[in-house]
Formats: structure tokens, C-alpha cells, sequence
């Protein structure tokens, strides 16, 4: 069975040339970067000339990046050293549709510092994209640092980051974004955008996992969070993950190659599913803003059925995608960005999210368009509430009534 | 992932017995859109008084409508005192087990059962009648204290994990704690009085005046009703029902069901409970 990959939010397939330039350093090069020989050199000289491919990603400079472990960490770190940076600051901004990389950490940073800190989480509007009014107003001089992410996980809800740094800069506050799902899909230019700290993920950009960035800006007061050797110039210890590193180089390289084509042909690939679906099944609908959103996600929710057994059953046909329903979540509840847009429950539980690449065809769009509103269908025929309300009204057909 | 099982997997994708019963016998109705899983199960009596045959709709994961197709299957058949004793383990079981994390998958399919079951006697639902602990799924003590005695559950998270409660808001997990204490701490109470005789006929009036006091008697006046002990001779216990009690059509289910229960779970697990006249 062919697989049909539409889960690149969650992690992509790692680009064989990226696997090509990787193997060396599993091999013959496996000096350490730290080391006064010529043979550990050239393995520094190879992550040196990564951190410049990914920088000229960015719009950074190389010396304003530091490899980390995941993107995770890079969140960790940026939120922890503001907070230490400004101890007497005990404010944090934030919003209600973060990664729980930033989300969790927000919450319990008492335990962690052993400071209650007020944490602000703005809300969102029902499209997912953020009020900035209400943002202006959350800050204040007790403000340690915001942290936003730059474009959200699970709907693609691009949040304006260049408008928000600029506001916080003004304000002498230090800005953070979680920029996990954003590189490589839309352009950064960090030379124009004055945020201080942006944190990224290799496996999302077709790298391999185990490997993430923080970029820190040159003048931003800096306190590292793993403490060890003098690697990263002291700022993260550790000997490097030198292959992910090369990796991560050779992904930000072919990701400034594509992100035109991201942003056509991926783009109307994911035009194509979303309409296809919204076309042909009956009662649902998109979650998040239709413009203000990256080219390659699409999250719809589809009344009356629940996520894990729709996931299951497209599974069938190796089909991956994922959904914000409380079952798949492994919690009880659907997902907080669900909640936060306030999605009702008859729709949050059946939220499915497809996500593309650059590897996806239009075949396999094809192939989706075919394959799930069939299994909509026949969960429906199955629910009792599609049966109280819409009895006999299941299959492609539009709905007849005034609702939609 | 979930780790389903084939079964799990053969229940979800060829689900037996969906649909409607018209003309149904009893009809059972749990859970919610907003609680993100629900199941209405149809049974029909057959002329021996067996389930001749039970139908369902359910909305959830695969996990909800494989127990609930498991169901059907284990309850076609029976007569609705057999089927009134299957337990979410059975379910399980006959799924060949589900992940901890979706237990309450099957717990469901019983009380769709018992409520298929209620609704086909005219009765209501024991499980209804206690206090609501958690609200965001609208899961009551009895539901939980049933849950942790019958399928011995040691944590809060098993709770969540068995009966959705606490899985929300969290603000009823103290309250879970406090109802696992309870529940761990009166069997080792009774352990040692469970032994014959080393109860008295004094300590066991005592007991169970305690019980009646604490418990019972402020569960019955919130609904206007009341009750008295007027002996204890050997195992029966002899009560008068006081109150709107005493012309309530229900107040032989809640002896039966309620008071001996709690009498059984907290004094003697032989002890009968009559109305004396």
C-alpha cells in the first residue's frame, strides 16, 4: 500500500539530499567540531558552513544562531532567559494557541523558578488570528518577554509577528516567537523583523528530528539554559549534533530554493483538497482564516463524526493525517487551539488536520478527495446525532437547508 | 496510536448491528456531542423475554463504536437479568481488551445498557440519582465509587481513564482523591469486622446508625425524604421510610439499590435491608 503522507505539521520525510550530505559524519568524518586537529577542524568548518545556510535563511547572522536539540528547547531557553535576564519582571505574554512547548512551560514556570509569575494568554478570534489591540493592552512594565508563534500548528494561522515585535520593542520588552511551523513555508527576513528570539525545528523542514535552532539577536541579553562546555561560544553546552547540523544546513538551503514552490504549487495543491472537501461533504467547515494562513496546512471540521475513528479509517487506505479530537489528543477534551477559536463541539471533536509538502502530487490530492468523503458518510450514518437532525440526508450532496 | 487489537479493529471497521430499532422495547441514551462520545443502544425482547435484538448509533473513536458493537453481540440473547450483570470488563474482554486510556469506552456500553435496561422497567437510573462530581462530563460519585470497586482501580488517572471524570477542568481531582481515600480506606475497616463474630449486635446497630447518618439520611432529604432504623435482627435490617419517601414509587430501588449497598459496602456485605410496616 502506497502512503499518502499528509501529516508534515507533525514531522516531514527527511530530503535524501539531505540524507546524502548527512552520511559522511556517521562515517569517515567523525572528529569532534571542539578539537585543535585538522580532522576534528574540518568537521567545525562543515557545521560553520551550515549555521551560515540556515542563517541566510533567516536574514540572520550566523553568530546569532544556536543549535539545540529540538525546537522545544529552543522555546525553553528563550522564555528561561528573559526571566532571568529581568527577575524583577514577573509578566509573560502569551497566547491561548501556543505549542504546549511554550503553553505548558508558561504554566508552570512557579514551579520552576519558584516565582508566581502572571502569565497573560490572549485569545483569539473565531478565524484563530490574533486581536492586536487587546495584545497593546496586555503589556506592561512588568512584561519579561511575549512569546507568539509565528504561524500556528495546527490551523496554519500566520500571526502578525513583524506588527507585534515592533510593538514590543517600543515598549523595551524582549519578543520571542516559536517559529517552528513557519520556515521554510513563508519567507523570514529576520533583518526586518525585530524580534529577539525565534526558535525552529529541523524535522519540520525535511531535516531529520534531534536537531533545532534558537536565533538570539546580537545585543539581547542571553542566559543559557544547558550548562557545560564552551560549545556555542558557552551559550548551550554540548558537543554538536554535527550530521543533524549538516542536515539542517542542506534543508534551510532547498527550502530558500522551494518556498516558491511551496507557495504556488503546494499552495494550490492544499486549494484544491480544501475546496474538493468543503465541496463535496455536506456540513463542515474550515478552521482558521482563509488568506492569513501557511500554504500547505488545511483544518476542517466535520460535524457530527469524531477524529480518531475518521484518522482510522483513512489509515485504511495509508492515508496519514491528524486531528484536534480529544481521543487522539490522549487527552479528554478537544485541543486548546479548537477551543480557543471556539469551535463548537459538535465540530472541534471532528477536526481533521492535512498538511502538505513539496513531496505531496496531485494524484495523492486526488486520492483523498476520493477516499474520505465516503468515510464521512458512513460515520455519519452511524452517529445518533447526524441521524436525529439530517435523517437521510448523508452522501455528497449539499445540505438543502437554510443552515449553510 | 492506540494499540487496538484485531478485534477492536474488526468491531470498528465492520461494526455489527448499527442502526435503529423502530417499536424498541427499551431504549438507552449516554453521553454527549460536547463529552465528544455517545452511544444510543435499541433493545428488542424476543416472545421468551430474551434480547432478541439490540441495535446501536454511536459518535466517538473507534474504541466507542467497537464496544458498543461488542455490545450488541454479547447481549443478543440474554434476558435482561443476565444482561443487567455485564460489566465494561466483559466488554473488554470480549474485545480482547481495550488501552487503559479508553476504558471508559466500555463503561459506557454498560450504562447504555442499564439505561436500555431502566427504560424498558420504567425505572431510573441508579448511577443518576448520585451527586454530580465532575461536571465538565457530568460523571456522578456513584458512577466513580462503582468504577473503582469493580475494576479495582488505584489512581485518579485510572478514574479519568475508566469514567472520563477529572479529564476536563481538573477542579474535581481533589474530590477523586478524596473518594479513592474513602473507598481504599473502609475495606480495611471492615476487613477485620468482617470476620463472624467479632461484630456484636451493639457495634453492628451502631455501625449501621452511623452509616444511615452520614450517608444515607442527607442523600434521601435532599429529596424531601427520610429514614428511620427500627431493627436489626441477625442479617435483616428493618427500616421505616419517612417522608416523601413513603409514596414514592421508587423508594424499593433506592432500599434495594441505595441503602443495602451501602450498608453491605460499609458494615456487613450480608446484610439485608426490608421495610418494615
Amino acid at each position: 500500500m502506497n502512503t499518502v503522507y499528509m501529516d508534515n505539521n507533525a514531522t516531514t520525510r527527511v530530503a535524501p539530499e539531505v540524507v546524502e550530505v548527512m552520511l559522511p559524519y556517521y562515517s569517515d568524518l567523525y572528529g569532534n567540531p571542539s578539537s585543535m586537529h585538522t580532522f576534528g577542524g574540518q568537521v567545525g568548518r562543515a557545521v560553520e558552513e551550515a549555521r551560515g545556510r540556515i542563517a541566510a535563511l533567516l536574514g540572520a547572522q550566523p553568530d546569532e544562531l544556536i543549535f539545540t536539540s529540538c525546537g522545544t528547547e529552543s522555546d525553553s531557553t528563550a522564555i528561561l532567559s528573559a526571566l532571568q535576564s529581568f527577575p524583577g519582571k514577573r509578566h509573560i505574554v502569551t497566547t491561548r494557541v501556543e505549542h504546549p512547548a511554550v503553553k505548558n512551560l508558561c504554566e508552570s514556570l512557579d514551579k520552576l523558578t519558584g516565582h508566581k509569575h502572571r502569565i497573560t494568554q490572549l485569545p483569539v478570534n473565531s478565524d484563530g488570528t490574533l486581536d492586536l489591540k487587546l495584545y497593546e493592552e496586555s503589556l506592561s512594565d512588568e512584561t519579561a518577554i511575549v512569546s507568539a508563534m509565528w504561524a500556528n500548528n495546527e490551523t496554519g494561522v500566520i500571526f502578525p509577528i513583524k506588527e507585534m515585535a515592533e510593538i514590543a520593542k517600543s515598549r523595551g520588552i524582549l519578543f520571542h516567537t516559536d517559529a517552528v511551523q513557519a520556515v521554510g513555508k513563508i519567507p523570514i527576513n529576520l533583518s526586518q523583523v525585530p524580534i529577539d528570539f525565534l526558535s525552529l525545528s529541523g524535522h519540520k523542514l525535511h531535516a531529520p528530528k534531534g536537531i533545532g535552532v534558537l536565533y538570539v539577536r546580537k545585543g539581547t541579553p542571553f542566559v543559557p539554559f544547558i550548562i557545560g562546555g564552551h560549545q556555542e561560544h558557552g551559550r548551550r553546552g554540548g558537543t554538536e549534533n554535527v550530521a543533524a547540523i549538516v542536515g539542517l544546513g542542506k534543508a534551510c538551503e532547498m527550502a530558500a530554493r522551494q518556498m516558491q514552490d511551496e507557495n504556488t504549487r503546494v499552495k494550490a495543491l492544499r486549494d484544491k483538497l480544501e475546496d474538493g472537501l468543503l465541496a463535496s461533504i455536506p456540513h463542515s467547515l474550515l478552521n482558521g482564516h482563509k488568506t492569513l494562513r501557511l500554504p500547505n496546512t488545511t483544518n476542517i471540521s466535520f460535524e457530527y463524526v469524531e477524529g480518531e475513528a475518521i484518522l482510522l479509517h483513512l489509515d485504511r487506505f495509508g492515508i496519514c493525517a491528524s486531528s484536534g479530537s480529544a481521543c487522539t489528543s490522549g487527552s479528554l477534551e478537544p485541543s486548546h487551539v479548537m477551543r480557543a477559536m471556539g469551535v463548537p463541539f459538535t465540530a472541534a471533536h471532528g477536526s481533521i488536520r492535512l498538511s502538505l509538502s513539496v513531496y505531496n502530487t496531485e494524484a495523492e490530492v486526488d486520492f483523498v478527495l476520493e477516499k474520505l468523503p465516503p468515510v464521512i458518510a458512513q460515520l455519519r450514518e452511524m452517529s445518533p446525532f447526524w441521524q436525529s437532525e439530517h435523517k437521510g440526508k448523508v452522501g455528497g450532496s449539499q445540505c438543502k437547508c437554510s443552515c449553510s | 496510536m492506540w494499540e487496538y487489537t484485531d478485534k477492536v479493529r474488526d468491531h470498528f471497521m465492520n461494526p455489527r448491528n448499527v442502526g435503529e430499532i423502530e417499536n424498541a422495547d427499551g431504549v438507552g441514551e449516554v453521553g454527549s456531542l460536547a463529552c465528544g462520545d455517545a452511544l444510543k443502544l435499541f433493545i428488542k425482547l424476543d416472545d421468551n423475554d430474551r434480547i432478541g435484538e439490540a441495535k446501536f448509533q454511536t459518535f466517538g473513536c473507534a474504541s466507542a463504536i467497537a464496544s458498543s458493537s461488542a455490545l450488541t453481540e454479547i447481549i443478543t440473547g440474554m434476558t435482561l437479568d443476565e444482561a443487567a450483570k455485564v460489566t465494561n470488563q466483559d466488554i473488554a474482554d470480549y474485545l480482547g481488551g481495550l488501552p487503559k486510556e479508553k476504558m471508559h469506552c466500555s463503561v459506557m456500553g454498560r450504562e447504555a445498557l442499564e439505561a436500555a435496561i431502566a427504560n424498558y422497567r420504567g425505572l431510573p437510573l441508579p448511577m443518576a440519582e448520585g451527586e454530580v462530581v465532575c461536571e465538565c462530563f457530568g460523571v456522578t460519585d456513584l458512577e466513580i465509587k462503582r468504577a473503582i470497586e469493580e475494576n479495582k482501580l488505584q489512581t485518579v488517572e485510572e478514574i479519568t481513564n475508566f469514567t472520563k471524570a477529572g479529564g476536563g477542568c481538573g477542579k474535581c481531582l481533589d474530590r477523586l482523591e478524596d473518594i479513592l481515600r474513602e473507598s481504599r480506606r473502609e475495606p480495611r475497616q471492615i476487613i477485620p469486622d468482617k470476620r463472624p463474630g467479632r461484630m456484636t449486635t451493639i457495634q453492628k446497630i451502631k455501625r449501621i446508625e452511623e452509616v444511615l447518618e452520614r450517608e444515607v439520611r442527607p442523600a434521601l432529604r435532599k429529596d424531601g425524604g427520610d429514614i428511620e432504623l427500627i431493627d436489626v435482627d441477625g442479617d435483616y435490617v428493618i427500616v421505616s421510610l419517612r417522608g416523601a419517601c413513603v409514596s414514592c414509587k421508587k423508594s424499593q430501588t433506592t432500599l434495594k439499590e441505595y441503602v443495602e449497598k451501602k450498608l453491605r459496602e460499609q458494615v456487613l456485605d450480608t446484610l439485608i435491608v426490608e421495610e418494615g410496616k
